[in-house]
């Protein structure tokens, strides 16, 4: 079945994308990610151009990260103030990101940038995760090796220090701002939720408890993806309901199935196999830009003045 | 005014009331071409997947006749890729003004040989001869070149200009048709769709008839709203967003 996306001006194939959609939210409840960095590439490798394709996964990821958020909430783990404080530095970042994505897209850079972020952070989270996840599996069983449960670094010299009763933490306001703007940032160039870079720097830089990590960084995602939806379409016109609906309505009921397949995995092996497939995806990126395009020109969409 | 002067007068008016009636009389023994389009509205819809329209016309003699359908005119910016320290990014980009979106050219016989290029550079016949003009005059003739044909190529990739020149069917002696393609990214504006009659390597009569392609209904909506209302469009696509997941995690709460 056709269908024409009005914003996006392409006819797909209504189900293709539905497919789409269910097998990325599969993968997400599979593995509590939002999946924004399959779909985001996916959909500009079938036409869909890179604005809309970013703009669009925004506004999907808002859905997924509501349904993802109630669960946690019910078993009350968010940390409302850590995420709130988080919050102020990604709606920072989320502007400022859209702002560069305008200016990278006029300079003719955004398809660059977009890659080489995708090879850089993915590829960096990935190949750690899975040395870690496999050294856990080579293992055994054994419980995670923790030298220290509070490390005493510079970080924890930075002013403005704030009590988060929640995480029973005491830092600097700082240190979530600032991982809350990275991710803003990423929000708005990459059209991805940027959990799997908000969940490793939460647990490692914040020191925050394991159980918490997952709402509150969900929490914090459905903001920063509602504020870049909002920007994007606002300012440049580049959110496609249809295809958004299209999406939300596969991704939705994948991620419950996922959910389900998810309970059956042990947590290291379904982090070797997360980190394999960002890992896959990173090194596709990374190939296609140092091969040789098949083409070494390409023409912008026309501006009509 | 006196006498004189509008007595000098006369003479002008005279003679442009005599172009006016000889312009008014020439089309009854120079209407050697007639063509109109099957439909002169391109609906997009929510099912729309390509169209074919099909044009048609007569001539009052032999000739050979060219169609030439073209579309909204916009800015285009062609850009070639470098290696730099080792990655492909782009390094270089020519800008062409007015370059239209879509392009398509049918004949009735191979043009090349027998119409001198300058008319068909005159009337853009033929993907060779299509105007692309770059915006900054200081460029060389091989990169202008280099550039206009990567255009081109892009632009053929994207099924949006022809890549061969199609045919223009005569049935019998007088009557033509042809059949001209949108594609499902066809670019909604207004085209034209040029129809020329050539005798002797020279146009001898041309038409040129307007084509809308627009759309409609619901896709239609949906672009206006997101164009107009942006604001009420981003609060709409969130809430969207936010219904859906809601309602899933209540469906499926008891897994």
């Amino acid at each position: 079945m056709q269908i024409y996306l009005p914003i996006a001006e392409l006819s797909v194939n209504a189900l293709l994308i539905l497919m789409l959609g269910g097998g990325v939210g599969f993968l997400s409840g599979l593995f509590g990610v939002g999946g924004g960095f399959l779909m985001t590439p996916l959909l500009i490798f079938i036409g869909v151009p890179p604005a809309v394709a970013v703009g669009t996964q925004a506004n999907q990821l808002v859905g997924a990260s509501v349904s993802g958020v109630l669960a946690h909430w019910r078993r009350n783990n968010v940390d409302v103030k850590l995420g709130s404080v988080m919050l102020i530095g990604g709606a920072v970042g989320t502007g400022l990101g859209v702002w560069l994505f305008g200016l990278l897209q006029k300079l003719g850079h955004i398809d660059l940038v977009i890659s080489l972020s995708y090879v850089l952070f993915l590829g960096t989270v990935s190949s750690l995760m899975l040395t870690e996840s496999v050294r856990a599996i080579v293992k055994g069983r054994g419980a995670p090796v923790r030298s220290k449960l509070h490390h005493h670094t510079w970080l924890h010299g930075l002013p403005f220090k704030m009590r988060f009763p929640r995480s029973r933490l005491y830092i600097s306001a700082l240190l979530p701002a600032f991982i809350g703007f990275v991710g803003g940032v990423l929000v708005a160039i990459m059209g991805i939720g940027g959990g799997f870079l908000l969940v490793p720097a939460m647990i490692y830089i914040l020191g925050m408890p394991t159980a918490l990590v997952a709402g509150t960084s969900l929490f914090q995602i459905i903001f920063t993806t509602g504020l870049a939806a909002f920007l994007q379409a606002v300012g440049n016109q580049t959110v496609d309901i249809v295809l958004a609906l299209l999406l939300l309505v596969g991704g939705v009921i994948g991620a419950q199935f996922g959910t389900r397949a998810g309970a059956k995995l042990r947590g290291e092996q379904a982090r070797a196999l997360l980190a394999l497939m960002v890992l896959a995806v990173a090194v596709k990126l990374a190939v296609d830009l140092i091969i040789r395009p098949e083409d070494i020109y390409s023409i912008t969409l026309p501006v009509i003045r | 005014m006196t006498r004189r002067s509008r007595r000098l007068l006369a003479l002008p008016v005279a003679i442009l009331a005599g172009f006016c009636l000889w312009q008014a009389s020439r089309p009854a023994w120079a209407q050697s071409l007639v063509a109109d389009l099957s439909s002169h509205l391109i609906a997009i819809t929510t099912g729309f997947t390509g169209t074919d329209v099909v044009l048609f016309g007569a001539v009052d003699g032999d000739g050979d006749v060219a169609v030439v359908v073209q579309g909204p005119e916009g800015e285009v910016t062609v850009r070639r890729k470098g290696r730099v320290a080792g990655i492909w990014m782009n390094v270089e980009d020519v800008a062409f003004a007015r370059v239209p979106a879509y392009y398509n050219v049918a004949v009735t016989a191979p043009l090349d040989g027998v119409v001198p290029p300058t008319v068909l550079q005159r009337h853009e016949i033929g993907l060779d001869y299509v105007r692309l003009l770059p915006e900054k005059a200081k460029l060389t003739p091989e990169k202008l070149a280099e550039f206009r044909a990567a255009l081109i190529r892009n632009k053929q990739r994207a099924g949006l200009y022809t890549t061969e020149v199609g045919e223009v069917s005569f049935l019998g002696q007088r009557l033509f048709r042809t059949r001209i393609y949108f594609p499902a990214n066809v670019a909604t504006g207004t085209y034209t769709a040029s129809v020329f009659l050539i005798r002797d390597g020279d146009v001898v009569s041309a038409q040129t008839t307007p084509l809308l392609v627009s759309k409609i209904g619901f896709s239609a909506n949906v672009f206006e709203f997101a164009q107009r209302n942006s604001v009420f469009y981003a609060i709409l696509g969130i809430m969207l967003a936010v219904t859906s997941g809601w309602l899933a995690g209540i469906v499926f709460r008891k897994s």
